[in-house]
């Protein structure tokens, strides 16, 4: 086995194991209930409700916490717009970085509320430090925090039987953060400055050589932002810049990161619905996804470019060299650490990068895009992956439970025509973004013109930037110009539909499973922890993913990956 | 006693499918389609495909007008084949909807001006009459509308609406007074007070019903619906969007042209899921006429469908789970007493006694003593009958007096002649008790004798029913007015999972309530009015057509045949309703994987030659390929006629082994049997020269 596969089954192996303290503690937390970290934390949080006013025990319908949510989203885009506006006449800017163009801040600031971070610019030649700090690394601990609030309550929901309240959004987002995010970023941060990652305020030095070398707080926020699955670099190179990402240990445990929360948070979902094993089949359903899309990934990419072999150019691993398709990646992390990161990032609605995923091969490619288009629910971002897989669940449960001859249910909950109007609402809208917007790109002449390459190539490259904006991935395929004025707002129109096309039609159906009797659990209904049930969710997920796409993705990767085959 | 005469009705009868053929293309008019978003969508691509036909025919078309012509046809061809679906469910129900109206044409009432049935009367046709009036109907004449019997006794026919041809009693005064209208009085006469208006009696609510001229959709149908709604949204999209890409893709890859339109809208029919959405309502209508031949009338289709998540089943004991009448199987003699003097002392008591327990003591003795049967009047007895007071009957043979009833009252009847009750007596009396047994005690005089055993008897086969039940995951739990003892004993005997002893109409609802509150779904038959409350409060209520109107009124099924074990059918049937929806969804989804390698190679192998290795059928053309796909399409739908209409096979076991059985024959048989199908096709088509 080389050494790409042993990372592979190392990282697995971590992941699942990490997965299972956190995710114990995550429910400790958002059960209200008391943690180690209480003696120092629940002072803290106490003070800050008095200060905004906030009483916990107060319990917020659906539609209150939608708007709640809603209303800090805005809140912080207009607050992010404004900094980015305006950062060339406030302090921590050594650079001097002048004001961002309008089109950019909107689309850089839709694009971080919503967990996107999507990245049309360059953080070392755009964003002062004081934009950085307070406008990125601020949005990226609430973007995660909510996640996690709207995915307790879509639990709450399933759990309380003829209530209306699931919960208050405010407690959930301080709880997100100040018990899970900020505790394990601090930690994070200081390995990350362990390993080299930087972490200064300094202006940036110039070489003797002639070189510039880019600085700043970059410790700080990179932890956040792969632990939030948001993964909009500090540098515009993300993860492929050695002050972001120094050395193989840094990749490994950053790749861990991406991951981290969005398993445990199957662990989570198990304690709180008070069956665990139904946290485990998701978890299971998640980690199958996980490994064929892993596999095929690392298998392409350790490979090489098929196109090669017959030119005689030898691809295989030796000792002074890599080996596979090194094109766009890192020497320090290969072929097999840069498929293991680009399947982790996608399956995560993370999209930071350590390699150039327009530089894959096809198939290599293929699978990133793949991930981003069946909605981000392998593991998928901080919370909104699991509440979009129980999406999936539900539609998966329903026609399950039909197959067996019952009203469908799930954990107790009828499943009727309200919650599929909402789960397929919640599938429907990012896909349709993806694909209108893709379509849109092709016919404007203006849109289409920004493609790199040419041939199927490029169609994948434009396919790429809305797969990755509708679902929240936030990478890119490079290759595609996109700080242009239809990418920036086009692109900033389909992260919000991704977010909030998803996030209300979640608390909506949460609602009103909340407001439904509990119906206990016989020999007639649907059990939802089997391996059966495992492999009927897998096959709904990837059968509405790879349904809706395989006529685009025909004529992007696949024809490429055909024709290249065709050359040998 | 079941009439199962309409069940063996062949699925695909002459003059149904004459019929299905015609509604087929009545129903193509798109107000009619409007009602099913997939179809309708059908319904457009298929006029859209025929506009692209005739543009082609002048010349200007995007390609040869024989293909496209082709194409349409058979797009047309999938919304025939589904209406045809539709209107061969819905024929069944017609033919048999014709038949009744049949029964009720030209009746005439006689209408009572008084109440006396002796006094004036006029003559007037039946549909007019309305609620509280009194019709006088006599031997020979047909019933003129739903009501009460109010004077008189009379042999009934019922055959029009219950398909059983034995007559049956009805007669003013408890449970046996409620008529039909249509059903024929054979002797005697009655007078019936009317208790519907004109379109509102049982009759008319019967046809509307199997014609599914009301139907309405179920709320698994609703949800259902949506889903496909969404999957059809879905596939709009992926093919619209895919005349852009194309175009994109052509102009870029330098070679090919975009997609053509014929083609986009063979794709989108193919991918949205016609073959559920085609057989859906066929499935709904279906499900209620199985109902029907099963001899229940549902009054909507929510009753069949709740019908499957039924979790607890009340059946009443008597005449359900056990035969209806208690026997006598045991003489057991007190001490000291021969046991053939106990046994005649039991005959003599019961010769009056006309009563099912007092023929089988009768019986009883004469089978296990030789004891012949007397006729009361060459011994000069004298009948003494039960009454509430003193809970005992008897004979007067001169001076000797023997009794029989309930331990107690023999006791105290013992004690008032100077006598002692033995203590051995007790004790067997105990022991009947607690074996579920009713203990009668037979006393002469003084002398208490002995012990009469009387038995509840189990039906037949019910044990194993409720098995079956209980491996559906359905709790039963047997209603019964006997004590907790004798109940428990007959329960375990019986294996049902609970009961309810000493039940009053109060503790049924009661129980039907508590069970609700847990979240279960409670399905219970009844028939006397004292059920009412109870079946209005269950969710699947049955009630016995014997039974009183106000039962049948409370209800939201009537059992024709009477049957209460019918209830267990009736959940089988709501289940198979449900399975064969959620089979044929999973089937109509997992095709699409085959009908893309057909179509999308097909589609796009002018502009990436390459894409030519995804055609893995080996297909004979593009053309060639998109045909047999939507051939295959529309020719699936006519396969799973029979069984939309049949239903998917229902197995009693649990709900984990089902999902498996049925993943495994409609998801992965969904998987394979089109590239099957498709490449047949082809090779058809190639065969007959029709191919290009």
């Amino acid at each position: 086995m080389s050494h790409a596969w042993t990372q592979n089954l190392l990282y697995l192996t971590l992941l699942l194991g990490l997965a299972y303290p956190l995710g114990a503690y995550m429910a400790g937390v958002l059960e209200g209930g008391r943690t180690f970290l209480h003696p120092i934390l629940r002072p803290l949080e106490r003070g800050l409700y008095r200060l905004m006013g906030i009483r916990e025990e107060d319990e917020m319908g659906w539609k209150a916490y939608a708007w709640s949510i809603t209303l800090i989203k805005l809140l912080g885009l207009v607050a992010m717009f404004l900094l980015m506006k305006t950062q060339a006449a406030l302090p921590l800017n050594p650079e001097h970085q002048g004001n961002v163009a309008t089109g950019l801040s909107f689309n850089t600031a839709v694009s971080f509320i919503t967990n996107t971070n999507w990245q049309a610019y360059s953080g070392e030649t755009t964003l002062s430090y004081l934009t950085q700090m307070l406008g990125l690394t601020v949005q990226n601990f609430l973007s995660a925090a909510t996640g996690i609030a709207v995915l307790a309550a879509l639990i709450r929901g399933i759990t309380r039987r003829s209530a209306t309240g699931l919960g208050n959004a405010w407690v959930d987002l301080v709880r997100g953060t100040l018990y899970i995010l900020l505790p394990l970023s601090f930690v994070f941060a200081l390995f990350l400055v362990s390993q080299g990652v930087i972490q200064n305020l300094s202006a940036y030095l110039h070489t003797a050589g002639g070189q510039v070398l880019a600085m700043g707080p970059a410790a700080s926020q990179v932890a956040i932002k792969m632990l939030g699955t948001n993964g909009g670099g500090f540098f515009g190179a993300n993860a492929a810049h050695p002050f972001e990402n120094s050395s193989p240990l840094s990749n490994f445990v950053q790749m861990l990161s991406i991951l981290l929360i969005p398993a445990a948070l199957c662990v989570t979902f198990g304690r709180m619905v008070q069956d665990r094993r139904q946290g485990w089949a998701l978890l299971a359903a998640m980690t199958v996804l996980f490994v064929a899309a892993l596999a095929v990934c690392t298998q392409a990419e350790v490979k090489g470019n098929p196109a090669l072999d017959s030119l005689g150019v030898t691809q295989v691993a030796g000792i002074d060299k890599p080996g596979g398709n090194m094109e766009g990646k890192e020497l320090r992390f290969g072929p097999g650490g840069s498929a293991l990161w680009a399947t982790a990032t996608t399956a995560a609605s993370s999209g930071s990068v350590n390699a150039m995923h327009d530089s894959f091969t096809p198939l290599g490619g293929l699978v990133p895009l793949w991930l981003m288009q069946l909605g981000e629910v392998v593991f998928g971002g901080v919370g909104s992956g699991l509440y979009g897989m129980l999406m999936f669940a539900l539609v998966a449960v329903f026609i399950g439970g039909l197959m067996v001859g019952r009203t469908p249910e799930y954990l107790g909950k009828k499943v009727e025509a309200f919650e599929m109007k909402m789960a397929s609402l919640a599938i429907l809208l990012p896909c349709a973004a993806v694909l209108i917007g893709t379509a849109i790109s092709v016919l404007v002449p203006a849109a289409a013109a920004s493609v790199g390459n040419p041939g199927p190539h490029g169609f994948s490259q434009i396919l790429y930037a809305w797969s990755s904006a509708s679902n929240n991935n936030g990478s890119a395929f490079a290759g595609l110009n996109a700080n242009t004025p239809f990418y920036n707002d086009g692109l900033a129109i389909a992260m919000l539909l991704g977010r909030f096309g998803v996030i209300w039609p979640v608390l909506a159906l949460a609602g009103s499973l909340a407001k439904k009797k509990h119906t206990p659990e016989g020999l007639g209904t649907l059990p939802t922890h089997t391996p059966l049930f495992v492999g009927v969710l897998i096959g709904v997920v990837v059968l509405v993913g790879a349904l809706t796409f395989i006529p685009a993705l025909a004529l992007g990767p696949v024809a490429e990956h055909l024709s290249l085959r065709s050359l040998r | 006693m079941t009439s199962h005469a309409r069940q063996d009705k062949p699925l695909f009868e002459p003059a149904i499918v004459r019929r299905a053929v015609l509604d087929a293309f009545r129903k193509l008019s798109p107000l009619h389609q409007l009602r099913n978003p997939v179809m309708f969508t059908v319904w457009i691509c298929s006029a859209f495909a025929t506009g692209l036909w005739i543009q082609a025919l002048t010349g200007r078309g995007e390609g040869r007008p024989g293909f496209i012509l082709a194409i349409s046809l058979w797009l047309w061809f999938t919304l025939l084949f589904a209406n045809f679906a539709e209107a061969m469910a819905e024929g069944r129900g017609k033919a048999q909807a014709d038949s009744l109206r049949r029964s009720r044409r030209d009746v005439k009432a006689r209408r009572l001006l008084g109440s006396d049935r002796k006094g004036p009367h006029e003559t007037i046709d039946a549909p007019v009459l309305r609620i509280n009036d009194l019709v006088l109907v006599e031997a020979g004449e047909t019933i003129p509308g739903d009501g009460e019997v109010v004077e008189g006794v009379a042999s009934v026919n019922e055959s029009a609406i219950t398909g059983e041809s034995a007559p049956v009693i009805r007669e003013s005064g408890g449970d046996r007074s409620a008529v039909t209208g249509g059903t024929l009085v054979l002797s005697d006469w009655l007078v019936i007070r009317i208790s519907s208006n004109p379109g509102e009696s049982f009759l008319d609510r019967m046809i509307a019903m199997v014609e599914g001229a009301k139907r309405q959709k179920t709320p698994n149908e609703i949800a259902l619906d949506i889903l496909l709604a969404g999957l059809t949204i879905i596939f709009l999209l992926a093919t619209a969007t895919l005349l852009p890409y194309s175009a994109f893709s052509a102009k870029a890859a330098g070679q090919g042209h975009p997609v053509t339109l014929t083609v986009l809208v063979s794709l989108l029919v193919c991918l949205i899921p016609t073959t559920i959405g085609g057989l859906l309502s066929a499935i709904g209508i279906a499900g209620m006429d199985r109902m029907i031949q099963a001899n229940v009338i549902a009054t909507s289709g929510r009753a069949v469908e709740a019908a499957g998540d039924v979790d607890v089943l009340l059946l009443d004991k008597t005449g359900t789970i056990t035969l209806g009448n208690r026997q006598a199987v045991a003489f057991l003699a007190a001490d000291g007493v021969d046991l053939k003097r106990l046994a005649d002392a039991a005959q003599l008591s019961s010769l009056a006694d006309e009563t099912p327990e007092g023929r089988s003591i009768v019986v009883l003795a004469k089978e296990q003593h030789g004891l012949r049967e007397r006729g009361l009047h060459a011994l000069d007895a004298h009948f003494v009958p039960f009454t509430a007071q003193t809970r005992m009957s008897g004979v007067n043979l001169g001076t000797r007096q023997i009794r029989k009833g309930a331990a107690s009252s023999i006791e105290a009847y013992v004690q008032s002649h100077g006598g002692t009750f033995p203590e051995d007596l007790r004790r067997t009396v105990d022991q009947i008790s607690m074996a579920g047994g009713t203990p009668l005690v037979v006393a002469e005089g003084p002398h208490a004798l002995g012990v009469i055993q009387l038995k509840d008897i189990v039906k037949g086969g019910i044990k194993e029913r409720f098995a079956e039940l209980r491996g559906m995951g359905i709790k039963t739990v047997m209603i019964t007015g006997d004590n907790p003892l004798t109940a428990a004993a007959i329960a375990a005997e019986a294996g049902v999972d609970d009961f309810l002893a000493q039940a009053t109409p109060e503790a049924k609802l009661k129980l039907i309530r508590e069970y609700q509150a847990g979240g279960r779904l409670v399905a219970m038959t009844g028939d006397g009015t004292n059920d009412a409350p109870a079946l209005a409060q269950a969710d699947v209520a049955v009630a016995m057509n014997s039974g009183t109107q106000a039962a049948k009124e409370a209800g939201n099924m009537v059992d024709l045949d009477s049957n209460p074990t019918k209830l267990i059918e009736i959940v089988e049937i709501g289940k198979q309703m449900l399975m064969t929806r959620g089979s044929l969804t999973t089937f109509s989804i997992a095709n699409d994987v085959a009908k893309y390698f057909a179509i999308l190679p097909a589609a796009f192998v002018a502009t990436y030659p390459a894409l030519g290795a995804l055609n893995i059928m080996r297909l004979h053309s593009p053309e060639s390929a998109i045909l047999s796909a939507v051939i295959f399409n529309a020719l699936i739908i006519v396969a799973l006629i029979p069984l939309a209409l049949r239903g998917v096979t229902y197995r009693p076991v649990g709900a984990a082994q089902l999902l498996q059985r049925n993943l495994l024959l409609y998801g992965a048989g969904g998987l394979v049997v089109p590239f099957i199908g498709i490449k047949a096709i082809d090779w058809l088509l190639v065969a007959l020269r029709l191919a290009a």
